[in-house]
């Protein structure tokens, strides 16, 4: 696993909009004096006229981007995840979701590994918040190739989408040539039928550690990557409970209103299953390292395996 | 202005006041105050200075009008039905189950209306937006007005949006603030002194003008001030009386957002109907 190459969702992320950028004029990037660290500077390096700074101001910069949707560009608006879910929550929703807007959002610095910041920073409630909105697309991708993906395919989606990036570096795991991304569908990783571990963002790789570990025991475990949380995919969900009986969610978020509580609507309402949810357990964060934040909240392969053996 | 249009004018405001008593009342709740300061402004807009057109309501070179004080939705429905985008006998859907009158401004049921507002102070930064991406499309010739509340702009957000629109030279971008004076709660300047308003806005920024609100001789100067500011984006700050039109509404802060009841719905439509026929007694 050393020669794993790594690298962060937001460095994907900026790079789609480049990529994005060359095909389309109407893409517009506006940022929140947050672009070195959101990664929109690389739009921003190779189209300087088509990103707009909007100062420290998230919640006009938001219905500012609404407005322009209204006028036909497609605007991607950026901050962190913190600022773009949870300071300007009402203009997300009032501004772009309510009249059903072509604005799309990128969140940067979501979860609680954006590490030594600290709680303040560390928004685990984003997934919460944007599921809640009516005909908010809300997507969690778990590696490069997939953030690249979800960036196109989020453009190609007419209607507000709420992407969610991490800070730190994580392995690629999806093969680019092979890698078909589609909004509302869970991707089955591994075959299994004793446990499903369905997981999003970095918590995906954590899984495949866990079928792993698991497998040396015998317990031949299902990993499925659900990077989209709204809509979700219903079937791939109760497939996985008819076969395999259990379930455990994996997200790096709190365990109040993200993929836990999604998948468990699903089950409870079509196909009743125990479930596990692995995620923050509705407590804040504290500062740390991020490998010292995912051990000490028990968002590892480790604790992916306590809670599968915790049935 | 010639004496017919200003005649003209005020026919037309007269009948959006109307408008907006009868569907406030039939609706059995609404804003008249705020409807009625801005009765003349509405009327401005839609009948000289917009560049719109009622037949069809998406036009993509059309001037945008953002109701950022979204709860005055009866004055901005009244002026849009006598302009011709709906029926004026429509008005009195105006809050009923299911109505594309909602009760507060929705861009995706009411021709006319270019955003869905209501939230105090998201209505101006969608503004300054349009205005930006107006511009970046090569189409600074299309304007973009809004129109707040002097309580309104209690809001963080209107001044964030301020620096904006002056961070980036809007000057295709007209704010116009209704100073009526008055918020739910009593004064403005007992709830949330903003004076001096026109020293804040100007240090933000912007080309302002201060003009009587009722006065479409002041709008007519205003407007051409911001034609002829190419710099920065100009804020009109018009000073108005809520209620404006109905005697007893007239400077009353509990008219804010309460409907008539039968007897002072009679009153008030006699008022206006008064009101009315002296102006097309004028008009021969």
């Amino acid at each position: 696993m050393a020669d794993v190459k790594k690298i962060a969702t937001r460095e994907s992320y900026g790079n789609a909009l480049v990529e994005l950028g060359r095909e389309h004029e109407d893409i517009v990037v506006l940022d929140a004096d947050l672009s070195k660290s959101t990664k929109t500077n690389t739009f921003k390096k190779a189209f300087p006229d088509r990103h707009f700074n909007c100062g420290i101001a998230e919640c006009n910069m938001t219905a500012a981007a609404a407005g322009m949707a209204a006028m036909g560009l497609v605007p991607f608006v950026s901050s962190f995840a913190m600022f773009a879910a949870g300071r300007a929550y009402e203009q997300v929703r009032n501004s772009i979701g309510y009249p059903h807007l072509n604005v799309k959002i990128g969140a940067t610095h979501a979860g609680i590994s954006v590490g030594e910041d600290g709680a303040s920073h560390q928004c685990c409630e984003d997934f919460a918040l944007m599921r809640a909105i009516p005909g908010m697309v809300v997507l969690c991708p778990s590696d490069d190739v997939e953030a690249r993906a979800a960036v196109h395919a989020a453009y190609a989606h007419e209607g507000p989408v709420y992407m969610r990036f991490g800070r730190l570096a994580v392995p690629v795991i999806h093969d680019e040539a092979n890698f078909k991304f589609e909004i509302g569908k869970g991707e089955q990783l591994t075959e299994g039928t004793d446990v499903a571990i369905i997981a999003n963002g970095l918590l995906v790789n954590e899984a495949l550690k866990a079928e792993a570990m698991l497998r040396e025991e015998g317990v031949r475990a299902r990993v499925i990557n659900m990077c989209t949380i709204k809509p979700i995919d219903e079937e791939i969900i109760v497939k996985a409970a008819r076969e395999c009986g259990r379930i455990v969610t994996c997200e790096e978020h709190s365990v109040v209103g993200g993929l836990g509580e999604a998948v468990a609507m699903v089950l409870a309402q079509k196909h009743p299953a125990p479930i596990r949810c692995v995620g923050v357990q509705d407590v804040f964060g504290t500062s740390g390292t991020a490998a010292e934040l995912l051990e000490r909240y028990g968002l590892t392969a480790g604790g992916i395996v306590e809670a599968v053996k915790s049935f | 202005m010639t004496n017919q249009e200003r005649r003209d004018l005020s026919v037309f405001a007269c009948k959006v006041r109307m408008g907006v008593i009868e569907s406030v009342y039939r609706a059995k709740s609404g804003h008249p105050g705020g409807s009625l300061s801005a009765a003349d402004i509405f009327t401005y807009l839609y009948s000289k200075e917009m560049r719109v057109k009622p037949e069809d309501p998406k036009w993509a070179h059309r001037d945008r009008f953002v109701l950022s004080k979204g709860h005055t939705a009866p004055g901005l429905y009244a002026a849009l039905a006598n302009r011709g985008f709906f029926p004026v006998e429509d008005l009195k859907l105006l809050r009923r189950l299911d109505s594309y009158l909602q009760g507060h401004p929705n861009m995706k049921t009411t021709p006319g209306v270019d955003m869905c507002t209501g939230s105090l102070g998201q209505g101006v930064s969608a503004a300054a937006g349009m205005a930006k991406a107006a511009m970046y499309m090569g189409e600074a010739d299309v304007r973009v007005y809004t129109l707040l509340g002097d309580g309104e702009i209690d809001e963080g957000e209107v001044w964030e949006a301020f620096l904006f629109a002056s961070h980036f030279a809007l000057y295709n971008l007209c704010v116009i603030i209704d100073v009526n004076g008055l918020q739910l709660d009593g004064a403005t300047k007992e709830i949330l002194n903003t004076a001096p308003l026109a020293d804040k806005v100007r240090a933000f920024g912007f080309n302002v003008v201060e003009i009587d609100g009722h006065s479409f001789d002041d709008m007519e100067k205003a407007f051409d001030a911001f034609h002829a500011c190419q710099d920065r984006p100009t804020a009109i700050l018009m000073h108005t009386h809520k209620g404006k039109g109905v005697s007893f509404m007239e400077d009353n802060a509990g008219w804010h957002g309460m409907a008539p009841n039968t007897e002072q719905y009679e009153q008030a439509m006699s008022e206006l109907r008064a009101q009315l026929a002296e102006l097309e007694a004028a008009n021969g």
